[in-house]
């Protein structure tokens, strides 16, 4: 960790790397708070198909997003293998319900490519940037202000 | 300056407790042989006020201060008698000193006629008693520390003293530039005096260099400061604590004062001849003019008046909320944990060891003790809330020409803080409402041989796990003939339709329903007891009426101890356990199909003892999958909510009733219809809390909403 935090010069930044069907995906690490493990949510009425409910962490009332409906995959049927990446976006607290959790890695902003057009998949609008990895992996970085707007739940 | 900023609201917070004092001694004043002392800390509490609004430049509410100030001490020594009159001109100035205060703090202006009104009727006073107090003509000192030094002119010279220093001690102090260098302030100093007591500072230039020699590191002010008598020298010295090192500093008793009410005595000199600082001899300034009586009072600063209330009320700290809220968060988790652990304690068969059950009960007794503790530093007296209904009281009686008395009983009772503010509002309607709907007018009360003056009584009480509050009159009782009259004319009920005495009363409580032939100055502008019972629905309470013809009305108010806790029932609807408050549920069944009545197609009633009650499936209005068993295994829920409607609730099962921690849901998410809040159960799941009045509301179609209207007045 202490050394991760010295990569953090300019142009570089620190990112939590997950899995959903498949495919790797991050986010920005100053915005993950703690990774969890999966614990049954107790369902929200009338909200959006991708709001899986909420889970009680340390006394507040967090809702988690299903990231594998949310960006077009269909609903995660979680099992106690799947991860629950509670982030913090705009004062709220939020659980983002991925597969894994990969690593955590120094990238390079300057190697943030933009995302290709592609046909309208409803993950392109989530997705700011893709990052070639050495390994040859592509890593997606995902911007939670599109995947969260402001308005969920009060919509609902 | 942001410093100024905060003196000035610890000014208005300061206020605030003073302006109880004094309506709290106004009142005492009423009584029969009340105590001289009384009057002494009704005096103090207005001068000081004055004297903090004078530092503030607040010309209106100084001036106006001042007259009643000066009434005061009339009736201090016994110059005006107290008269029934006077009182109500004392309390009248009491108010609109509250409101001065009021429009110096929120910036507005000052109600200019009802002021001016007021200081003439004083000023009668005081010329009539035949003192030239009047000549006094009050200069507030504006102690202006924002403002940049000016070199040319000597301020603390010119600033003229409304007091003359007193017999208490005179600092002086000589601030070197190490206390610069190390972020002191001498304007913070001396505002940490000011809150000692009120006293006279004042600056010394002199030994400020010409400009060609002047170093800008060199400081060169000084200033002296003449304390009231009975403030402590250790206390002045903790002022000082941190720069006593860097700041030439002498405490000494101050040349005795030699003040006379009366004639052009020469003011004393405060000589400061061996002085250790580089200041030279000062003088205080004479006072613009004779200083009146009311200058010759005891020190009469915030603290005097605080210490007067100290022999009845235990020592206090203002501890921020959402401290205390977060204690609160911690506490329900610790319940949660403790829950967990005898989970697992009796899953790994241990339950039955004795020392195991031991600890885990003497844990759950902690954490309970712990809650409730909490729970005791948000609650506060209802006194802070029957206090502001003299005034309402007065007012109402004032508008209608009724004479009145309000009476408080049992106003040291508790309740949770974020409540007593939610309180106001309806028992300001409900007061006003008794004196101008449930007191009859004089003459008839005379008729009916009751005495002239109408009670109000207003009381409170803790009963079974609630705070009951009740607002009584001894008027006429409710005409219950007319409210039919009038709820029938209004279509609110089907004329002629069967109502029980208690069901006439509650048309009351209907909105739209306002029972007064004409509109008065005060209430029937069609805003009614709707509104007092929908706001105390939204505390989580009920409102009850009970009324004797001829013998006056009593509106009961049951409130919940705290708005952090509900008592509510734990339901099964699908996989889910969700909790309804409990103030809504009227009964529970197991219906019979007998009693189940289709109306079209998926739309059901409850026919219950002959009334007719639409059924509402919650699994359905929630979106839970329904499980396999069928409807028919189901319980209905029988819930009354605000203006009377009724509806069944189908659900799967009911399990336990118990007090839940309510926890926000809108904080990480939103609003959820149907919900109101949500609460953490014992296994550490969240479980939703139901708001029966939003799904009421949202009953799909005008159908469903015509039914329960049918329903709920048949």
């Amino acid at each position: 960790m202490l050394q991760s935090i010295s990569h953090n010069s300019v142009g570089k930044s620190d990112v939590v790397a997950f899995k959903l069907a498949d495919q790797d995906f991050c986010i920005d690490i100053g915005l993950v708070r703690e990774i969890r493990g999966w614990t049954p949510t107790t369902m929200l009425p009338h909200a959006p198909d991708y709001v899986k409910g909420v889970i009680n962490l340390r006394g507040s009332v967090v809702t988690v997003v299903d990231l594998s409906a949310r960006l077009g995959f269909g609903a995660a049927t979680p099992s106690h293998r799947h991860v629950v990446i509670i982030a913090m976006h705009a004062g709220r607290i939020v659980g983002l319900l991925a597969d894994l959790v990969s690593d955590i890695l120094p990238i390079n902003e300057d190697h943030i490519q933009a995302v290709p057009d592609i046909a309208s998949n409803p993950a392109r609008e989530f997705i700011v940037g893709m990052i070639t990895l050495e390994d040859g992996r592509i890593l997606r970085k995902i911007d939670l202000a599109q995947l969260l707007p402001a308005a969920h739940g009060v919509e609902a | 300056m942001a410093d100024m900023d905060e003196f000035r609201d610890m000014f208005f917070v300061e206020c605030d407790e003073l302006l109880e004092v004094l309506a709290n001694g106004l009142r005492q004043m009423e009584q029969p042989g009340f105590d001289k002392e009384t009057v002494h800390a009704v005096f103090r509490a207005v001068h000081s006020v004055k004297g903090g609004a004078a530092a503030f430049g607040l010309t209106t509410l100084v001036t106006f201060a001042h007259r009643f100030e000066t009434v005061l001490d009339l009736v201090r020594s016994d110059k005006i008698e107290v008269t029934p009159l006077i009182m109500g001109l004392l309390h009248r100035c009491s108010d609109c000193l509250t409101d001065l205060v009021g429009t110096a703090r929120s910036g507005q202006d000052p109600d200019e006629v009802k002021v001016d009104g007021l200081m003439t009727e004083l000023d009668g006073l005081i010329d009539s008693d035949g003192e030239e107090d009047t000549a006094f003509e009050f200069t507030p000192i504006t102690l202006d520390f924002g403002a940049p030094l000016s070199f040319d002119a000597p301020l603390g010279l010119d600033m003229p003293t409304a007091e003359p220093a007193r017999a208490g001690l005179l600092v002086q102090m000589a601030p070197g530039f190490q206390l610069y260098r190390s972020g002191n302030d001498p304007m913070a100093l001396l505002a940490s005096l000011r809150k000692l007591g009120d006293c006279d500072v004042v600056m010394n230039d002199e030994s400020v260099a010409p400009l060609e020699d002047w170093s800008p590191e060199q400081p060169s002010l000084a200033w002296e400061i003449g304390m009231p008598e009975g403030i402590d020298e250790a206390a002045i010295m903790s002022v000082f604590e941190f720069v006593e090192d860097c700041c030439m500093l002498s405490i000494r008793p101050a040349p005795a004062p030699e003040i006379t009410p009366a004639e052009n005595e020469p003011e004393p000199e405060v000589a400061a001849q061996h002085d250790p600082a580089p200041a030279e001899a000062v003088q205080t300034p004479p006072p613009p003019t004779t200083p009146d009586e009311a200058s010759t009072a005891p020190a009469a600063g915030p603290r005097a008046a605080a210490q007067s209330d100290a022999g009845q009320a235990a020592p206090t700290i203002r501890v921020a909320l959402d401290r205390v809220d977060r204690l609160m968060n911690m506490i329900g988790e610790l319940v949660i944990k403790e829950a967990m652990l005898s989970q697992v304690i009796q899953t790994a068969g241990m339950h039955e060891q004795p020392d195991v059950i031991a600890g885990l009960d003497a844990i759950r007794q902690l954490a309970s003790d712990i809650q409730e503790s909490v729970m005791a530093i948000r609650a506060q007296p209802l006194k802070l809330v029957f206090q502001r209904m003299h005034r309402i009281l007065r007012e109402a009686a004032d508008a209608t020409g009724k004479p009145v008395r309000l009476i408080t009983i049992g106003e040291q009772t508790e309740v949770d803080k974020t409540m007593i503010e939610r309180l106001v509002e309806p028992l300001t309607h409900m007061i006003r409402n008794s004196v101008d709907h449930g007191l009859e007018d004089t003459v008839t009360r005379q008729r009916r041989g009751k005495p002239q003056e109408g009670t109000i009584t207003l009381s409170a009480a803790h009963r079974s796990g609630r705070v009951q509050i009740e607002v009584s009159d001894d008027g006429g009782g409710i005409n219950r003939a007319k409210v039919r009259q009038i709820a029938e004319d209004r279509g609110l009920v089907a004329p002629g339709a069967n109502l029980s005495p208690a069901e006439i009363d509650q048309l009351l409580f209907l909105p739209g329903f306002s029972s007064k032939d004409e509109v008065s100055a005060l209430s029937g502008r069609g805003v009614g007891l709707d509104v007092v019972r929908r706001e105390i629905m939204g505390l989580g309470g009920r409102v009850m009426i009970q009324s004797t013809e001829g013998e006056g009305t009593t509106f009961s108010i049951a409130l919940p101890l705290t708005l952090a806790v509900v008592e509510g029932m734990l339901i099964q609807l699908g996989d889910q356990t969700m909790v309804l408050p409990i103030t809504a549920v009227q009964e529970t069944l197991r219906p019979e199909s007998s009693m189940l009545h289709g109306v079209g197609h998926g739309s059901q009633l409850l026919s219950n003892r002959g009334e007719l009650i639409p059924i509402i499936d919650l699994c359905a209005s929630f979106g839970v999958t329904q499980p396999e068993g069928g409807p028919d295994s189901s319980v209905l829920i029988v819930v009354e909510t605000d203006s009377r409607k009724r509806a069944a609730f189908r659900v799967d099962a009911i399990f336990d009733q118990r007090q839940v921690v309510i926890k926000s849901l809108e904080q990480n998410y939103g609003r959820v219809p149907g919900v109101s809040a949500a609460t953490i159960l014992g296994d550490g799941k969240i479980a939703l809390i139901i708001d029966p009045e939003e799904i009421l509301l949202s009953m799909s179609n005008d159908q469903g909403r015509r039914m329960a209207a049918m329903a709920s007045n048949g």
